[in-house]
């Protein structure tokens, strides 16, 4: 359950909806229980049922307008990188300041960025980085051309990096030249 | 383009498909043998998988009681 709840988390944004999609989920589940032929399946099965529920109610919720436009009015954070933040050259690989962001950053600070991204953008990320879905199956599930799959990808990224900067900037764990003065932000 | 000398900029503009497992044999087995050479790149592939670890973690949750106790009341109905 807490697998569940966790993944619906991460791809509604909020606690609310995500009980919802999990309630749907389990409640499908109960109901196609004649259909799971193979008990070894039942994660993968489990999990399918709970993406299809999702994308349901994402999609009675929003229209596909709405999401396309969303995404477009959103600020565009060009090739945006946090390495190429943090990276210094010369220093030698342990202690650097990128590992020492990894471990600086926090879990509720990821959270936090990833639930602000536009939903289109945050969708694709967590099926393709948390569920380990491949283009295809994700252009199958939210019924989008696989082109724009991985447009939602590249954007989501630099903008979920961004965000991150952004916060780890305000926490004062970097010091460096803020995203919008490095003309990462300004391809739009 | 040849496969077996890609430069950083190809390397880098294909890292995250080749991350995602997009890439098929030939192509990643290159960008393995670049990331085998390159400080560089090897760093920021290393980067972007921990920073993945770290989004995947991110799914990780307790339900609360009053999903349990939702659901529990779906499934007493069947």
């Amino acid at each position: 359950m807490d697998r569940l709840y966790g993944t619906a988390l991460r791809l509604t944004g909020n606690p609310d909806d995500a009980q919802d999609v999990v309630a749907e989920a389990v409640s499908k589940a109960w109901s196609k229980l004649d259909d799971l032929r193979d008990l070894e399946s039942m994660e993968g099965w489990l999990f399918r049922i709970l993406n299809n529920a999702f994308v349901s109610q994402w999609r009675r919720r929003r229209t596909r307008d709405e999401v396309e436009r969303e995404a477009v009015e959103t600020s565009d954070a060009g090739d945006f990188s946090l390495f190429q933040q943090l990276h210094q050259p010369f220093l030698l690989w342990w202690g650097t300041p990128e590992q020492q962001f990894l471990n600086d950053v926090l879990q509720e600070d990821l959270q936090k960025a990833l639930d602000a991204l536009p939903d289109g953008f945050r969708v694709a990320i967590v099926l393709v980085e948390v569920q380990g879905y491949t283009y295809e199956e994700v252009s199958a599930l939210l019924e989008i051309p696989v082109g724009t799959v991985r447009s939602r990808l590249s954007r989501g990224r630099a903008l979920l990096q961004k965000a991150l900067w952004q916060q780890a900037s305000e926490a004062g764990l970097v010091h460096g030249r803020h995203p919008s003065d490095s003309g990462a932000g300004d391809s739009t | 383009m040849s496969e077996d000398k890609l430069n950083c900029e190809e390397v880098i503009e294909q890292l995250f498909t080749y991350l995602d497992g997009e890439l098929d044999h030939v192509h990643s087995a290159a960008i393995d043998r670049h990331l085998e050479r390159c400080r560089d790149c090897f760093s920021r592939a290393e980067f972007e998988k921990r920073l993945r670890e770290r989004i995947r973690a991110s799914a990780k949750a307790s339900a609360p009681d009053s999903l349990h106790r939702r659901v529990k009341g779906l499934l007493d109905q069947y």
